[in-house]
C-alpha cells in the first residue's frame, strides 16, 4: 500500500472559503503523509458541472480518494484533520476502530 | 370553473401546469402550480414515485415538457424496469434528451464529515440537467434520503429550503416526495418548506380491500376539490376517479334510441329512450332484466352503433349462449366488432378498480351505448356510500361523454325496493323501468312497469311479459275482479270469457230458432186465417149472390103480378082476341 499512488479529487466549485480551505487543507495533509506518492486533481463543478453525477457529488467541497480502492468520500473543509486521515485512511494502525 | 375564468381579462390567475394524470387535473382544476415545487407524500407502496414519473413522462409525451428525475432511492436502470410494464419507455426518451435520470446515491458509511460543508454539489448537478435538456419539469423522489446521510440536520435544512427556493426561481414545476411521517405529512417536516401544494397519497386497508385515496392538502392560491378521492394503479398508470366534472352541464340530445323492445317502445311517449340517457332496470332475480338489457345492446349494434357490456354475472360466452335461447344472437355484432362484452367477477378488483377499468374501456372503444349488468354487484366490494358516490361518478361521466347507459339492478324481493335506489341512484337516471314478480295463485309471472322517464310521458301499466323464443313479449293487458290478471289466472280469465262466448253464442242460436218456429206457428196461423177468411168471403159471395137472385126474381115476380093486374082492368087486346 505504501508503494501505491494515491489519486485523489477534490471537488469545489467556484472559490468559496470553504473550497479555498479544503484545497490548503489537503494540501498540507499531502504533503505530511504522501509526499510523492500522490496525484491531486481538483474540479471546479462550476467549469464542469456534467462531472458532478460521476463521482456522486452532492456535498462541496468533496474529496474523493479514487485509489487505493475502495472509494472513498470526505465531505466539509477537511479542518477536521484527524477525521479527515481517517476517512482516508492514511494512518491506520493510530486508529484502530477503522 | 377556475378554467372558465381564467378567460375573464382582469383576473389572472395561477399559472399551472397540466399533470395529465387522469383524473388530477380536475381535481387540481389545471394542475398543479407552475415552477413550483409541489410535495406528494404518502406511505410506503402507495404511488408516489409512479405518480411523480408519470407526471415527466406525461409531460414528454403531451406537452413537450422534457422533465429531469432525480432519484435518491433506486437506481435509473431499477426504475426504467419499474415503469416499463406501464408502457413507459424511460430509456427512449432519455436518448431523445426529453429527459433526465440522476441516481444519487447516499450511503452515510461513505460519507466522512471533516468540517463544513454545504449541498452546492446538489444544486450544480440538478441545474447541469436541467439545462442541458431545457426541462421543465423535475421530480425529486425521495429527497429525504439526504437525511439519513447527512449528519448535519442543520446544514442539510437550510439547503433543502434554499433548493426549494433555488428551483422555485428557476421556474421549474417540481414533484417532491416524501414518506409519511407519525401525526405528520412527511418524516422530516417538509411540509414546512414546500407551501405551494401538497398532495396525500394514502393507502388503506377495510375489510380486506385495499382502497387508494388522495387528498389535496393545500393548494396555495388556487381552489381546488377538498375530497379524498380515490386512485389507482393500472396498467396505463395513476388514475385519480373525480374523473367527472362537477356540474351538470352536458350537452342533451334530442333522438331517441329504441329499447330493443317494440312494445315496450310503445309505451314511451317518444317511443324509446332519449340518446345519451342513463336507464335504469331494476328487478328481483330471474325478472329477465339481462335479457331485456342485451335487448337493448343487440339494437344498438343493430343500429350500427358501438356497443359495451359489462357483465358482472356471466361470462360472454354463457351471456351470448343464453341470449340465445331467447332468440337474440349477439355473436354476428362480437364478430363485426360493434359489441364488447367485458366480463369479470366483481370481487375480482375493487370498486375503484373496476370503474376505472369502465372508464379506460369506454375511452378505447368509444361506444355509444353502455351497458352495466348489474350494478348492484359492485356492493360486494365496497360500501354502499363509496358505491353510490363511484356510481353517481359513472352515470356523470356516461352523459358527459353523451353515452346512452342502461344498468340493471337487482333489487330485494323482501322490501321490494332496490338498496341502489335508496343510494340515490334513481335521481340519477333518467329513465326508470321495473320489472317485478306477479306472484299469485301458486305461479310466479314478470310484470313489467315504468317508474319514470324525464322527458316524455309514459305508459301507467303494469304490463305482462313473456320471454319467448323469440325474444321479450309483452302481452296486451286484460283486467280481472281484483287487478291485472296474469299467467295461469289470464288463461283462466281467457277461457271464461271463451266458454262464455260459447254459452252465449249458444243461447242466441236457441233464441234464432226460438224465433223461427214462431215465425212458422204464425205463419201457419195467417195461413188458417186466411183459410177461414176466404171459406168466410166465399159464403158471404155466395150469400150475397143468392140475395141478388132472391131480389132479382122478386122484382120480377111483382113485375109479372103488375102486369096481370093492368090486364084485368083494361082488357089487353092480348088476353082479348
Amino acid at each position: 500500500m505504501e508503494k501505491e499512488t494515491w489519486e485523489l479529487r477534490l471537488y469545489v466549485a467556484g472559490q468559496t472559503a470553504k473550497s479555498v480551505t479544503a484545497l490548503s487543507n489537503l494540501q498540507k495533509y499531502c504533503e505530511r503523509y504522501l509526499k510523492g506518492r500522490y496525484q491531486l486533481e481538483v474540479i471546479d463543478l462550476l467549469k464542469n458541472p456534467q462531472l458532478a453525477e460521476g463521482d456522486q457529488i452532492l456535498a462541496i467541497p468533496t474529496l474523493v480518494r479514487k485509489v487505493p480502492s475502495p472509494i472513498r468520500r470526505i465531505i466539509g473543509d477537511l479542518s477536521n484533520q484527524e477525521r479527515v486521515l481517517v476517512g482516508l485512511d492514511i494512518r491506520p494502525l493510530e486508529s484502530p476502530e477503522q | 370553473m377556475r378554467e372558465n375564468s381564467a378567460f375573464a381579462p382582469a383576473l389572472p390567475t395561477l399559472p399551472k401546469s397540466l399533470t395529465g394524470i387522469d383524473g388530477l387535473d380536475e381535481i387540481t382544476e389545471g394542475g398543479l402550480p407552475k415552477g413550483r415545487p409541489t410535495l406528494v407524500c404518502g406511505s410506503a407502496g402507495c404511488g408516489k414515485t409512479l405518480m411523480a414519473i408519470e407526471f415527466l413522462v406525461r409531460g414528454v409525451l403531451d406537452y413537450n415538457e422534457p422533465g429531469v428525475l432525480m432519484t435518491f432511492e433506486e437506481t435509473a436502470a431499477e426504475l426504467s424496469a419499474n415503469v416499463a410494464s406501464l408502457g413507459f419507455d424511460l430509456p427512449k426518451m432519455q436518448a431523445d434528451k426529453k429527459l433526465r435520470l440522476d441516481h444519487v446515491h447516499v450511503d452515510r458509511s461513505e460519507i466522512e464529515e471533516t468540517g463544513e460543508y454545504d449541498l452546492e454539489g446538489l444544486f450544480i448537478r440538478l441545474g447541469y440537467a436541467i439545462d442541458s435538456i431545457g426541462a421543465k419539469r423535475v421530480v425529486l423522489d425521495t429527497v429525504e434520503a439526504l437525511f439519513s446521510g447527512f449528519p448535519n440536520e442543520a446544514v442539510l435544512r437550510s439547503e433543502i429550503r434554499r433548493l426549494f427556493r433555488w428551483l422555485k426561481d428557476k421556474g421549474v414545476t417540481t414533484i417532491i416526495t416524501a414518506e409519511r411521517g407519525e401525526g405528520t405529512l412527511t418524516r422530516q417536516g417538509l411540509e414546512e418548506y414546500v407551501s405551494d401544494c401538497v398532495i396525500l397519497l394514502d393507502n388503506r386497508v377495510i375489510d380486506q380491500i385495499t382502497t387508494r385515496r388522495l387528498r389535496i392538502v393545500k393548494y396555495r392560491g388556487s381552489t381546488h376539490g377538498t375530497n379524498e378521492y380515490p386512485y389507482l394503479i393500472t396498467g396505463e398508470g395513476f388514475s385519480v376517479l373525480p374523473i367527472t366534472s362537477l356540474n351538470l352541464q352536458h350537452e342533451v340530445s334530442n333522438d331517441i334510441v329504441s329499447s330493443g323492445v317494440p312494445a315496450l317502445d310503445e309505451m314511451f311517449g317518444r317511443g324509446g329512450f332519449y340518446r345519451g340517457s342513463s336507464v335504469l332496470i331494476t328487478g328481483t332475480a330471474g325478472t329477465a332484466k339481462t335479457t331485456l338489457a342485451a335487448a337493448f345492446a343487440a339494437e344498438a349494434c343493430r343500429r350500427g352503433e358501438k356497443c359495451l357490456l359489462f357483465a358482472f354475472e356471466e361470462s360472454p360466452r354463457q351471456l351470448v349462449r343464453n341470449m340465445l335461447s331467447v332468440g337474440l344472437d349477439l355473436q354476428p355484432f362480437l364478430e363485426q366488432g360493434l359489441l364488447t362484452i367485458e366480463a369479470s367477477r366483481p370481487t375480482l378488483n375493487g370498486l375503484e378498480r373496476h370503474l376505472v377499468t369502465i372508464h379506460q374501456l369506454i375511452n378505447k372503444h368509444q361506444p355509444q351505448t353502455v351497458v352495466i349488468d348489474p350494478i348492484t354487484n359492485l356492493i360486494s366490494v365496497g360500501s354502499l356510500s363509496e358505491v353510490r358516490s363511484m356510481l353517481t361518478r359513472l352515470i356523470d361521466y356516461l352523459k358527459v361523454q353523451g353515452i346512452t347507459a342502461l344498468f340493471t339492478a337487482l333489487t330485494s324481493p323482501r322490501n321490494g325496493q332496490s338498496e341502489m335506489t335508496e343510494e340515490g341512484v334513481s335521481s340519477l337516471v333518467d329513465t326508470w323501468i321495473n320489472v317485478r314478480d306477479l306472484e299469485g295463485i301458486g305461479e310466479r309471472n314478470r310484470g313489467l312497469s315504468i317508474l319514470k322517464s324525464r322527458g316524455m310521458g309514459h305508459s301507467n301499466q303494469v304490463r305482462e311479459f313473456l320471454v319467448t323464443d323469440n325474444g321479450i313479449q309483452l302481452l296486451d293487458v286484460i283486467i280481472g275482479p281484483s287487478g291485472i290478471v296474469t299467467g295461469a289466472g289470464r288463461l283462466t280469465q281467457e277461457l271464461q270469457e271463451q266458454a262464455q262466448a260459447v254459452v252465449r253464442q249458444q243461447e242466441l242460436d236457441r233464441k234464432d230458432r226460438e224465433l223461427e218456429r214462431k215465425r212458422r206457428v204464425l205463419e201457419a196461423t195467417i195461413a188458417n186465417l186466411r183459410t177461414e177468411f176466404e171459406s168466410v168471403e166465399e159464403e158471404l159471395r155466395q150469400i150475397n149472390d143468392e140475395e141478388s137472385t132472391r131480389r132479382e126474381a122478386l122484382h120480377k115476380g111483382r113485375q109479372h103480378i103488375a102486369n096481370l093486374s093492368i090486364g084485368r082492368i083494361s082488357t089487353s087486346p092480348d088476353d082479348q082476341p
